[in-house]
């Protein structure tokens, strides 16, 4: 693994009201590792993601990028820093097109978002890059169905294109299998194994058989705490993990 | 469909102020003018709400602030009307920027409530200037003065505001087709997926609601130059709600919504107001029908959608 991490989390913490989701966590990601993290419902896995994506302040901690502490910047300016966040629920703009919800992922990116005048909608340094993340998720063929109306397997393809075009430097992605059929699942593991190594990424998902396919790194969080943290098979073996989350599934 | 039909629309407003003149009816040439100029308030108008989803309830204040940047000079005896027009725009763009710095801060029923709010502080701010006529308001004596053309008379008058209508629809046109334009679009559909892509999509909501100020401001001096009077009725909230009224039944997504509506509205209130006294009751039942039934408005039913 390479020296230096790309995200070094520490002690971060949330609450809401009463429920700390997010109970001092530290952490870090490795530049172009998968860092999967994994947990039973409830644990704060999305709460996390929340929190490193700037959708949420933490109420303690530190998220260091590089060098610069970044908790306490908003979401915009983290995606400009080059943070793509999938969602667990599907949050695509449902009136306009499949295509545009990309190209807009392209234009967030491009930093050009001031242009007053000319067509974006028929502009090919937008649309050349959109098609490219539609073809590279197996999309292109509904580019130009309202993203409102496509099935929910698209709609999943969807978030991993528009994550995928911002050319992030860190992709955060919260299960993207949610809800897919196994047909659908597969091919969605096949887009992030063929990402791996190209981009660094913390994965949280639930299936195990693609968690252990994908990471280089374990981090499982049970009730907001990491309870453990290492390479598959020492995450795997480590009894505490199994008796707390694993259960007979990894055995 | 609804462009086929917004096209016609055009057209024939083109063609017809001369066809009533000859016919002995310039009466119709006064509706018209009317129409024209709130069919460009309304589309701006549009831009904010329609395509940015910014429902505000003030717009009419702009239409008030441009007819006062007419009338006020004209009292000093400047008629200059380039100035008007320069004087119609920058303070309808820097009270847009300014109201709109704050209320874009809110969402949902309290950013209506702050924008109708400020354009009823302008509201009574004309009325306790006892100077420019307070709530009787001003008689403006002579029209902006172009060089070579004559806004005293009729026609002329009536094409300027026509042109006023073309180059708002064309500048909305190119704008919600622009980067911006996806932009404040894509900011109505989803604020959070808008911010996770790394859009501080605030400035271009304010940049839009300046713009969509800055243009109703010009329908408002042209307007002011047609009534020949200034009063602050003209920024009336109820005055705003007419405006979002136009936009909603003529369809909010379309670029010749609002014109549509505002065609339909000034045809009813015609018909009806010549009728019954209570002629704003059907108003409100139709309105209810389209929110219900028709969402995209009269462009909606036009291209067969029921939204
Ligand atoms: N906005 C919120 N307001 C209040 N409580 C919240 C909020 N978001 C999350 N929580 C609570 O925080 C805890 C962690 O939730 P979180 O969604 O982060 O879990 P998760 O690990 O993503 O679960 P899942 O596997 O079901 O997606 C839960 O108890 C949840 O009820
Ligand atoms: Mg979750």
């Amino acid at each position: 693994m390479a020296d230096e991490p790309l995200l070094r989390v520490e002690d971060l913490q949330k609450s809401f009201g009463g429920v700390t989701a997010v109970d001092g966590v530290s952490m870090e990601v490795y530049p172009g590792e998968v860092h999967a993290v994994i947990g039973p419902n409830g644990a704060g896995k999305t709460t996390l993601i929340s929190l490193l994506a700037g959708e949420l302040r933490p109420d303690r901690g530190r998220i260091l990028f590089g060098a610069r502490d970044i908790a306490r910047r908003p979401a915009h300016a983290r995606a400009k820093l080059g943070f793509a966040r999938s969602f667990q629920i599907t949050s695509v703009v449902p009136g306009m097109r499949v295509l545009d919800n990309v190209m807009l992922a392209v234009l967030a990116r491009d930093a050009r978002s001031f242009g007053f005048w000319r067509p974006a909608r028929n502009d090919p340094a937008l649309i050349r890059p959109a098609v490219a993340a539609l073809e590279r998720v197996g999309l292109a063929e509904v580019a130009e169905e309202r993203a409102g109306a496509v099935s929910h397997g698209e709609h999943r393809q969807l978030e991993i294109a528009m994550t995928l075009a911002a050319e992030p430097e860190l992709l955060l992605l919260d299960e993207p299998m949610a809800g897919m059929s196994a047909e659908e699942s597969r091919r969605m593991t096949g887009i992030l194994e063929d990402l791996k190594g190209e981009k660094t990424m913390l994965l949280v998902e639930h299936d195990m058989d693609v968690v252990f396919a994908l990471a280089d790194r374990i981090s499982v969080l049970v009730g907001g705490r990491i309870a453990a943290s290492g390479a598959p098979e020492a995450v795997r073996a480590d009894e505490a993990v199994r008796r707390a989350y694993l259960g007979d599934e990894a055995a | 469909m609804s462009r086929t039909v917004g096209w016609l629309l055009l057209a024939a407003l083109a063609a017809a102020p001369p066809l009533a003149l000859a016919a002995g009816q310039p009466f119709y040439v006064d509706i018209l003018t009317r129409l024209v100029c709130l069919a460009a308030a309304a589309t701006s108008l549009n831009l904010i709400l329609g395509h940015g989803g910014m429902i505000s309830f003030g717009h009419a204040a702009y239409i008030g602030i441009g007819a006062y940047a007419v009338g006020i000079p004209a009292y000093y005896e400047i008629y200059d009307g380039w100035l008007h027009l320069l004087l119609a725009v920058a303070c309808s763009a820097l009270f847009a920027l300014a109201t709109g710095a704050v209320a874009l801060r809110t969402r949902g029923v309290y950013f209506i409530m702050i924008t109708m709010a400020f354009a009823q502080m302008v509201f009574f701010a004309v009325v306790s200037i006892e100077e420019y006529g307070g709530d009787d308001g001003l008689v403006i004596d002579i029209r902006s003065e172009f060089p070579l053309v004559d806004l005293e008379d009729s026609l002329t008058l009536y094409y300027a505001c026509f042109a006023v209508l073309l180059g708002t629809l064309y500048l909305v046109h190119r704008l919600v087709r622009s980067r911006f334009g996806m932009v404040i679009e894509g900011a109505r559909g989803n604020e959070r997926r808008m911010a996770a892509l790394g859009f501080a999509f605030y400035r271009h909501r304010l940049a839009a609601y300046t713009l969509a100020g800055a243009l109703c401001g010009l329908s408002g001096a042209m307007l002011g130059n047609f009534t020949n009077f200034i009063s602050p009725e003209m920024m009336d909230w109820t005055r705003s709600g007419e405006l979002i009224f136009m936009v909603v039944l003529g369809g909010t997504g379309a670029l010749f919504g609002p014109l549509m509506g505002a065609a339909v509205f000034l045809l009813l209130e015609e018909l009806l107001s010549g009728w019954t006294i209570y002629w704003q009751l059907p108003f409100g039942l139709l309105l209810i029908l389209v929110v219900l039934f028709a969402r995209g408005g009269l462009a909606g039913l036009l291209e067969g959608r029921r939204g």
